[in-house]
């Protein structure tokens, strides 16, 4: 359909110009705002890939919680100082080694496997990832029930980790 | 094409019914504080004052457009689109009534919660890009307000969605054609209220705000429209929220005469009912805010981490345990398919017995730590009055 | 006409290359952190699209995955943050170079 065909065009340039401007830019705060667009687009392109409670997710925790958790750090470690150079001397290479890592992908293992390779390249079948179908999942004992509470336990680990760590004393 | 223009038609209804709702809200907002604090309110422009929105609409629309010097043109423009916009687009999985609704998405509940948190950073926008450190830090608290809101509120939306079986809106209100879920979760409608109070920014939480102390907080360098349209969203908010409670706990566009199926008079008494459940639950919000004195940055913290977070998990726990216990003994009803009121009853009392057991266990709890705190402060003064003095 | 899969790992893919040169060429701690967000995101993106594309049945490994990589991104963001702020509050600094000794 053409609409879902302009549907990830512009959810898939969300999130490329969004990554772009998010290094490219020199105001920091401006890149964490670069930032939501990329995360926006994602969530687009996660709406494309029927699952739609990831995409809700991804809004929710990304955009509602971990990129205004980096614009308080930007705000909060602004140098008083007149802004400085954002790219260190070593940015050529980390360019070259983009692009290398890039080029790599798409031309070394994407278009020669999945694009005109052997390997099915369309859906294939009309799955839907529903929400129930992902509770189940998660909390089902031949499921991922025991990832699950390692989870938790880490997402414990790291609330404490942080507390301490960021505290006045 | 013409579904496309038909799905073009019902977005524009959608997006434009909460900012057209915005006007007489305003009205309300007015006369009704008025008259809790025994005043009139306005008066004068038109009977009872209804033209009064009009002519604060037109008053902001006049003002000149300020922008202060240093500030970030792109971000300060955007960041009131963006707290509107994120209130707006609330309304696409708001059912009006059984056949009105924009779009039944499944997981309805979760994308309303995901929308609402991006009012948090259209403030944050609006508090940095002002270059004002007092817009700044008005900003930082209230992002820190908003976000350890969002807990409770999810939690305790937890528990209709977990007697309703699904996330989606259309089936939670259909879930209740046989009992509202307030008498079987009285404990999570009043989390919510109170913590979609607190997202809102209303009193007594409402340091947002806060006109007598920061000066109005992230909003010091708006002037004009763009206030305005904070103003506006945040009005329509509070109005969405009030939606949200009537769908949730009391049954939505349930009532005499309306049936799941649909039909123009279902659609009709439905959209009627829900008007009148949700001006309930917005005066009532409305006559909190008239009254309560503001609660402190700290005390609204202590609030809610060791009072609403630990009572909205309990009750999540102890409501899925009783529904286990429900099934498990027979007399658990399936409440998506035909409920009526009396195969609902069973379950319903034993989830009250629950959640008023957790109310007296919570009562318990808080009565014992305050004796004890009284207890050593009495020690204390008696340690400090018997002292032997020099 | 149906998006084939390529389309979306060369998405994932460029996202994933503009986020290794923001952590290799960026010298605020910041910014690395936000190239850190744009690399796990490139790979959530993968995971779907192969769990979307792949599946014949209604095994949800694929979403699950990444599920757990939303969890592991917040406990990274998180605890990254926090160090940020502890060093600045020492260093009054954020740039990556300066911090290069462990003790003066």
């Amino acid at each position: 359909m053409v609409v879902q065909y302009l549907a990830f065009v512009i959810f898939s340039a969300f999130a490329i110009i969004g990554a772009a401007m998010v290094v490219w830019s020199r105001n920091l705060v401006h890149s964490a705002l670069f930032l939501v667009m990329s995360l926006f687009g994602v969530a687009g392109l996660f709406i494309l890939l029927s699952a739609p409670f990831l995409a809700a997710i991804q809004v929710l925790v990304y955009i509602g919680a971990i990129a205004i958790l980096i614009i308080f750090a930007v705000m909060l470690t602004r140098s008083m100082t007149a802004i400085r150079e954002p790219f260190n001397a070593q940015s050529w290479l980390g360019a070259v080694i983009g692009a290398v890592l890039f080029v790599a992908l798409v031309a070394g293992m994407i278009l020669p496997v999945w694009g005109w390779g052997s390997l099915p390249t369309l859906p294939q079948s009309d799955v839907v990832g529903t929400t129930r179908d992902i509770g189940i999942a998660l909390v089902s004992a031949d499921g991922y029930v025991l990832p699950f509470e390692v989870a938790s336990l880490l997402l414990t680990a790291a609330m404490v980790g942080a507390i301490v760590i960021a505290r006045e004393d | 094409m013409a579904s496309f223009l038909t799905t073009l038609l019902v977005v524009a209804i959608v997006a434009t019914t909460p900012l057209v709702l915005a006007i007489p809200l305003i009205w309300i907002e007015r006369k009704v504080a008025a008259r809790i604090q025994d005043r009139l309110g306005p008066n004068r422009v038109g009977p009872w004052g209804i033209i009064q929105p009009i002519a604060d609409a037109i008053k902001l629309i006049g003002k000149e457009d300020i922008t202060p010097a240093g500030t970030d043109k792109v971000v300060y423009n955007l960041a009131p689109i963006v707290a509107v916009a994120s209130v707006v687009l609330m309304w696409a999985c708001i059912p009006f009534a059984p056949n009105l609704i924009g779009v039944d998405l499944e997981i309805g509940v979760l994308y309303i919660v995901s929308v609402a948190s991006l009012g948090t950073m259209a403030i944050m926008m609006a508090g940095w890009s002002g270059n004002n450190k007092y817009a700044l830090l008005g900003a930082f608290r209230v992002v820190a307000q908003l976000v350890s809101y969002e807990v409770p509120l999810v939690l305790s939306l937890l528990i209709p969605v977990l007697l309703a079986g699904s996330m989606g809106m259309q089936d939670i209100v259909t879930a209740q054609q046989g009992m509202w879920f307030i008498f079987m979760a009285p404990v999570a409608a009043l989390i919510f209220f109170i913590s979609a109070q607190a997202e809102t920014g209303r009193a007594p939480f409402d340091l947002l705000e806060a006109e007598s102390e920061l000066v109005a907080g992230f909003n010091i360098e708006y002037s004009g429209m763009k206030f305005g349209l904070f103003f506006a969203g945040e009005f329509v908010h509070v109005l969405t929220n009030g939606v949200l409670i009537a769908h949730l706990f009391v049954g939505g566009w349930w009532g005499l005469g309306v049936s799941a199926e649909g039909g123009i008079l279902s659609n009709v008494l439905g959209l009627i009912y829900l008007v009148i459940k949700t001006t309930i639950f917005y005066f009532i919000s409305l006559w909190l805010r008239n009254t309560l004195p503001r609660v402190r940055i700290d005390q609204l913290m202590n609030f809610n981490w060791k009072f609403l977070v630990p009572i909205s998990v309990a009750n999540l726990v102890i409501t899925s345990l009783l529904l286990k216990i429900s099934q498990v003994a027979g007399f658990a009803v399936d409440l998506t398919t035909n409920a009526s009121f009396t195969a609902a009853l069973p379950m319903t009392l034993l989830l009250l017995g629950g959640n008023i057991a957790l109310i007296l266990g919570v009562i318990a709890i808080y009565g014992f730590n305050i004796r004890r705190d009284r207890v050593q402060e009495e020690a204390q003064a008696e340690a400090i009055a018997h002292a032997p003095s020099h | 006409m149906v998006i084939p899969l390529w389309m979306y790992l060369i998405v994932a893919a460029s996202i994933f290359s503009i986020g290794v040169f923001a952590v290799l060429a960026r010298r605020n701690a910041v910014a690395v952190l936000m190239g850190i967000e744009l690399m796990l995101n490139a790979v959530n993106v993968n995971l779907v699209a192969f769990w979307r594309y792949s599946t014949t049945d209604s095994s949800m490994g694929g979403q699950v995955f990444a599920a757990f990589l939303f969890v592991v991104a917040a406990a990274e963001a998180a605890v990254g943050l926090a160090i940020v702020i502890a060093v600045y509050r020492n260093r009054r600094s954020v740039i990556v170079e300066d911090v290069d000794m462990l003790r003066w």
